[in-house]
C-alpha cells in the first residue's frame, strides 16, 4: 500500500510537471490565435484586445498557469477560441472517437501478437518461427504512414470498406445494430493500420521474453522432472515472461489517447488527431494544452496499471525484492 | 549378482556453436550402476562430468548431441525414447538435482506447488491426495511444522531451504535414481553436512541409487560407495570408494586426493602451501594423441606422449587408464 | 585519539578495527535495486603487515559487512578502521585516492566486476589508468609482469576476460589488484567458487605475493578448514558478533564456540571418514 501511495503520488508531480511545460512551450512558440485576426483590416485593435481580455490572454503566465489549474482542478480546462467552446466537452467528444479506436486496436494487436510470440518461441527454430520472423521484420521495417497509405489506396481501389469518417451521411435513419456496423465498417481502415503497425513489436516482445524464461535453469529442471510441454509452458514460463509483457501491456495502454493521431489524421478518422493539429495549427491555446493533458492522464494511468499488474504477477516485486529478475 | 539399474556404454556427447569445432565433453564412456549405491563422479569443472549428468536424463543445452552409445535404463535404451516416453522416465523413475538452488526454483511458485507440480505430471493423485502427500514429504526432509514452507516463494527461504525443497521435488515420486550435480558446491560448510546426511537418510529409506557430482572429493569420504574420476570427458580411474582414497591409482586421481588433504586442520603447519596440480585441464575441442592428463602429470613417461592409454582392469571392481598399470 | 602517529613504539599495525558497529541497512538506490547489509556488532581485530587475519562465518553473519567497512565501501554507525595508522572515516580527496590504491578487493565472482568486453590487458591497466600511473609503455611492461606473477599465459593478454576459466579470472583480478601496488588485499569469498585444484593453484600464489610484498590480507570466508591454512589469526562471527577470535592453532585446536564447532564439521567428519577408509585396509 505504500507503494501505491508512492506511486500516486509520483504520478501526480508527473502531471504537474507536465502541465508547467506545456505552458512554458506555448509562451514560448511564436506567433498566437490572434496574429490572423490582426492582419484583418475590419478587425479593430480595441477589439482585439477585448478579445485577449476575455479569454485572460492578458495576465502574466504564472497567473495563467494558476488560474488554469485552479480550473482544471474542477474540471475545467479553459476554453477553446477557434471553436468558442469550453475545451473538455471538444476534447471528450473526440477522445472517446480515438479511444474506440484504439481500444479495438490494442485488444486486436496483443490478442494476435501474444499466441503468435509464445508459439513461435515454444517452436523456436522451426518453420512457424522463422515465418512469423520474416513477417515481423517486413512489417517492423515499413512505417506507419506507409502501410496508412497502402491501405488506404488498397480500400479506394477496392471499395470493399469506406474511407474517411466514422459514420456514413445517412446513419441518423438507421437502426441501432446497422449504425453500429456501420461504426464498424468505418473503424476497419485505421484500426488495420494501427494493428499492423504495432504487432511486429509486440510479438518481438513476447517472444524474447518467453525465450529467455524458456533457457531458464528452473525451467530445464521441471523439464527434468517430466512436466508436460503443455503445463511447462502455460503454468511454468508465462507467468514469468508475463513481467516485460506487463510493462510493455502498460506502455500501449499510456499510448491509447496518442498512439494513432497521425493515422486519425490520415484516414480522416474524428479522434483526437484532427481535432489536435488544426488547434495547433491555429495556436488554440487551451485546446492544445488539454489535448497534452489528456495524453499524459492516460500515459500515468496506464503506467499505474502496469505497476499494479506487475505487483498482482510478481511476487518478488510485492516483497520489494531487490532484482526481480 | 544383481540386475543393473542403469548401463551407459560408449557414450560420447559433443557441442556445436557456429565458427568453432565441436566440443567432445563425454568422450566414449561406458558405466553400470546398481540399484540402491551411491556412486561420486569426482572432476575438476571441464571435465565433463556436469554433462554426462545431463546426457542421461536427455537434457543437454542446445547444440549439445549425442555421437556414439546408449543409455540403458531398466532395459531401455533412453536415447531412443520419444519424448513422451521421456516424461514418464523423468521425475517419476529418475530426476536430477542441481547445482544452484537459487536458480533451479521457480521464483514465481510457490515451493509447495512447484513439488505439487510433479507429483500431480506421474502420481494419478487427487488434489487432496496431492496435499497429503506433499506434506508427508516435506516433513520427512525436515520442514516440520510443513504448511508454513510450503506457502513460501523461493526467494523468502534460505539457500539451504531451497536446496532442500529442490531435493524434495526430485524425490517426490520416488525415483529409482537421483543425480546431483555438485550439490553442496554453494552452500556454507554446516549446511554441507546437512544436506549430504539428508541423501543418505532418503537412500537408506527408500533404496535410491544416487549419483553425486562434485569437484570435491572429500564429499564422498564415508558418502559413497564408488568413484569415478572424470579428467577431459574420460573415465580415469573407477573404484570402491575407501580404494580410493587408500590407494588412489591414476596420478591425476592421487592429486586430487592429496588436495583434500587440505581439509586436515590442525596437524599441518600453518602457510604451508598446498600440494597442487599445476597447469589447467585441457581444452575439449581437438586432443593430440596421447594421454590428456600427460601436460600436467608429475609420473609421466615417454610413452604418455604418443599413445592413449587403454583402460585396464587393475583389480576387481577396479579400473584405470594410464600406462604405470599396462602390462 | 586513539592512534597518534607520533607517538614512538612498535611501528602501527597494518589494519586496526576497533568496536566496529554497523546497523542493518536497507538501501534503496536507482530502478528500485535495494542492497541489504547484515549488521554487525563491536568487532575488532588488527592485521599486522604481512599477516593474514580470517574473518569466518556462515552467509549473512556480517562477515561482508565488515569487509565492505573496511575498504571504506560502507561507513561504520560506530567504531573506527585505521589504515597504517590513519583513520580512515575523515579521508578525502588526495588522500581517499592512495587509501584506494593500498587497499583492493577481490571478490567470489571477479568476472563480474570486470568489463566483458575487456581484455586481461585492459582488465589489468584499467586501475592504473584511473590512478594515472605510468605511461602506456610501462604499463604495458608492467601488465606484461604481473601476468606473468600471477601465473597467466603471455599469449592471452588480448583475450576477453570471459573466455578465461574461474581459475584464471581469479589470477586475473589479483593481478589487477597488485598493479597498483596495494599494502592489503580484503578477500571477500575469493576461492569459494574455485574448484579445489585451481584453489589450490590461488592458495600458494596468495601465499607466494605476500612473501614478495609483505601484503596483509583479510579473508572473508565460510570454509574455517581453508582459512585455518592461511591465516595466522581467525576470528569467528556469527549474527554480527565476533563469537570466538584467536591465533588459528589455538582456535582451531580447542574450538569453544558451537558456531566453530559447527564450521569445522565437514573437515572433521572427513578426516574421520579418511582415517576410518586406511583403518579398513590393515
Amino acid at each position: 500500500m505504500k507503494y501505491l501511495g508512492r506511486r500516486l503520488a509520483r504520478a501526480f508531480l508527473l502531471l504537474l510537471g507536465v502541465s508547467a511545460l506545456c505552458f512554458l512551450f506555448s509562451e514560448m512558440a511564436p506567433g498566437s490565435f490572434f496574429d490572423e485576426l490582426r492582419l484583418n483590416p475590419q478587425i479593430s485593435p480595441e477589439t482585439i484586445a477585448a478579445l485577449r481580455v476575455r479569454y485572460g490572454l492578458d495576465q502574466s503566465l504564472a497567473v495563467r498557469y494558476l488560474r488554469w489549474m485552479a480550473a482544471a482542478a474542477r474540471g475545467d480546462l479553459g476554453y477553446s477560441i477557434a471553436y468558442n467552446s469550453p475545451v473538455a466537452p471538444l476534447l471528450w467528444t473526440r477522445a472517446k472517437n480515438t479511444l474506440l479506436l484504439t481500444a479495438t486496436a490494442t485488444l486486436l494487436t496483443w490478442l494476435i501478437a501474444v499466441p503468435l510470440g509464445v508459439f513461435s518461441a515454444a517452436s523456436r527454430g522451426r518453420l512457424l518461427d522463422k515465418a512469423v520472423a520474416v513477417g515481423s521484420s517486413l512489417l517492423i521495417s515499413i512505417p506507419e504512414i506507409v502501410i496508412a497509405i497502402a491501405l488506404l489506396a488498397l480500400a479506394v481501389r477496392t471499395r470493399l470498406v469506406p474511407v474517411g469518417g466514422m459514420r456514413s451521411v445517412s446513419s441518423e435513419e438507421l437502426s441501432t445494430w446497422t449504425a453500429v456496423k456501420d461504426v464498424g465498417q468505418h473503424m476497419l481502415l485505421p484500426t488495420a493500420v494501427l494493428v499492423l503497425a504495432s504487432i511486429a513489436v509486440v510479438e518481438r516482445h513476447i517472444r524474447a521474453a518467453v525465450v529467455e524464461v524458456l533457457q531458464a535453469p528452473y525451467i530445464k529442471t521441471a523439464r527434468g522432472l517430466g512436466i508436460s510441454r503443455g503445463r511447462l509452458l502455460f503454468r511454468h514460463v508465462l507467468p514469468v515472461a508475463a513481467n516485460p509483457g506487463i510493462s510493455l501491456f502498460g506502455f500501449s495502454l499510456a499510448t491509447l489517447l496518442s498512439g494513432s493521431l497521425l493515422v486519425e489524421v490520415v484516414t480522416g478518422w474524428p479522434g483526437l488527431g484532427p481535432l489536435l493539429l488544426d488547434a495547433t495549427l491555429s495556436r488554440d491555446l487551451y485546446l492544445v494544452i488539454g489535448g497534452l493533458m489528456f495524453s499524459a492522464v492516460f500515459m500515468v494511468a496506464g503506467n499505474l496499471i502496469a505497476d499494479l499488474l506487475l505487483m498482482a504477477s510478481d511476487p518478488r516485486i510485492r516483497a520489494g525484492e531487490p532484482d526481480a529478475n | 549378482m544383481v540386475e543393473e539399474l542403469l548401463k551407459i556404454r560408449d557414450l560420447s556427447v559433443a557441442y556445436s556453436s557456429m565458427g568453432s569445432p565441436p566440443l567432445r565433453a563425454v568422450d566414449h564412456i561406458s558405466l553400470a550402476l546398481n540399484p540402491g549405491e551411491v556412486i561420486g563422479v569426482l572432476g575438476e569443472s571441464g571435465s565433463g562430468k556436469s554433462t554426462l549428468a545431463l546426457s542421461i536424463l536427455r537434457l543437454l543445452a542446445a547444440g549439445g548431441r549425442y555421437e556414439s552409445g546408449e543409455v540403458v535404463f531398466r532395459g531401455r535404451n533412453l536415447l531412443a525414447l520419444s519424448e513422451s516416453e521421456l516424461r514418464e522416465v523423468r521425475g517419476k523413475e529418475m530426476s536430477m538435482i542441481s547445482q544452484d538452488p537459487a536458480l533451479s526454483l521457480n521464483p514465481v511458485m510457490r515451493v509447495g506447488a512447484q513439488i505439487a507440480e510433479v507429483l500431480r505430471a506421474h502420481m494419478g493423485l487427487s488434489q487432496r491426495g496431492v496435499n497429503a502427500r506433499l506434506e508427508e514429504l516435506l516433513r520427512s526432509v525436515g520442514f516440520d511444522p510443513p504448511s508454513q514452507i510450503a506457502t513460501a516463494y523461493p526467494h523468502q527461504l534460505s539457500g539451504g531451504q531451497r536446496q532442500r525443497i529442490a531435493i524434495t521435488q526430485a524425490i517426490a515420486c520416488n525415483p529409482a535414481l537421483v543425480i546431483a550435480d555438485e550439490p553442496t558446491s554453494k552452500l556454507d560448510a554446516g549446511l554441507q553436512s546437512e544436506i549430504l546426511a539428508l541423501l543418505t537418510e532418503i537412500r537408506r529409506r527408500h533404496g535410491t541409487t544416487l549419483v553425486v557430482i562434485s569437484h570435491d572429493p572429500t564429499i564422498f569420504a564415508g558418502f559413497a560407495d564408488r568413484m569415478i574420476v572424470m579428467y577431459a570427458g574420460r573415465i580415469v580411474e573407477e573404484g570402491k570408494t575407501r580404494d580410493i582414497f587408500r590407494a588412489p591409482m591414476h596420478p591425476y586421481t592421487r592429486a586430487l586426493v592429496q588436495l583434500s588433504q587440505r581439509y586436515f586442520v590442525g596437524n599441518v603447519a600453518s602457510r604451508a602451501r598446498f600440494p597442487i596440480i599445476s597447469g589447467e585441464p585441457p581444452g575439449l575441442s581437438r586432443h593430440d594423441a596421447g594421454c590428456r592428463f600427460e601436460p600436467r602429470c608429475p609420473d609421466r613417461m615417454p610413452v604418455c606422449a604418443a599413445t592413449d592409454p587403454q583402460e585396464v582392469i587393475a583389480e576387481p571392481h577396479r579400473r584405470v587408464s594410464c600406462f604405470k598399470y599396462d602390462s | 585519539m586513539t592512534a597518534n602517529p607520533g607517538v614512538a613504539g612498535p611501528p602501527a599495525p597494518r589494519l586496526r578495527v576497533c568496536g566496529l558497529s554497523k546497523n542493518y541497512a536497507r538501501r534503496t538506490g536507482i530502478g528500485r535495486k535495494s542492497l541489504s547489509i547484515a549488521a554487525v556488532h563491536d568487532v575488532s581485530f588488527e592485521i599486522q603487515t604481512g599477516k593474514t587475519f580470517a574473518l569466518v562465518g556462515r552467509s549473512g553473519s556480517g562477515k561482508s559487512t565488515v569487509a565492505r567497512c573496511v575498504a571504506r565501501l560502507e561507513s561504520p554507525d560506530a567504531g573506527q578502521i585505521f589504515f597504517g595508522g590513519t583513520d580512515i572515516a575523515p579521508l578525502g580527496g588526495r588522500d581517499l585516492r592512495s587509501f584506494r590504491t593500498e587497499i583492493q578487493m577481490i571478490f567470489q565472482d571477479a568476472v563480474t566486476s570486470m568489463n566483458p568486453r575487456f581484455s586481461a590487458e585492459q582488465v589489468i591497466e584499467e586501475p592504473m589508468l584511473i590512478q594515472g600511473l605510468l605511461s602506456k609503455n610501462d604499463r604495458r611492461n608492467r601488465i606484461m609482469d604481473l601476468m606473468r606473477e600471477v601465473g597467466l599465459p603471455l599469449e592471452r593478454i588480448d583475450g576477453l576476460a570471459t573466455n578465461f576459466s574461474g581459475g584464471q579470472q581469479q589470477r586475473l583480478a589479483i593481478a589487477r589488484a597488485l598493479s597498483v601496488r596495494p599494502k592489503l588485499l580484503v578477500l571477500d569469498e575469493a576461492l569459494s567458487a574455485l574448484d579445489l585444484s585451481s584453489e589450490a593453484q590461488i592458495v600458494n600464489l596468495l601465499l607466494d605475493l605476500q612473501q614478495v610484498y609483505s601484503l596483509g590480507y583479510l579473508f572473508i570466508s565460510h570454509d574455517l578448514s581453508l582459512v585455518a591454512r592461511l591465516a595466522d589469526e581467525v576470528a569467528v562471527i556469527s549474527a554480527g558478533q565476533i563469537v570466538e577470535q584467536g591465533l588459528t592453532a589455538q582456535v582451531i585446536a580447542n574450538p569453544t564456540h558451537p558456531q566453530t564447532v559447527e564450521l569445522l564439521a565437514p573437515a572433521r567428519s572427513f578426516q574421520r571418514s579418511y582415517s576410518e577408509m586406511l583403518g579398513a585396509a590393515e
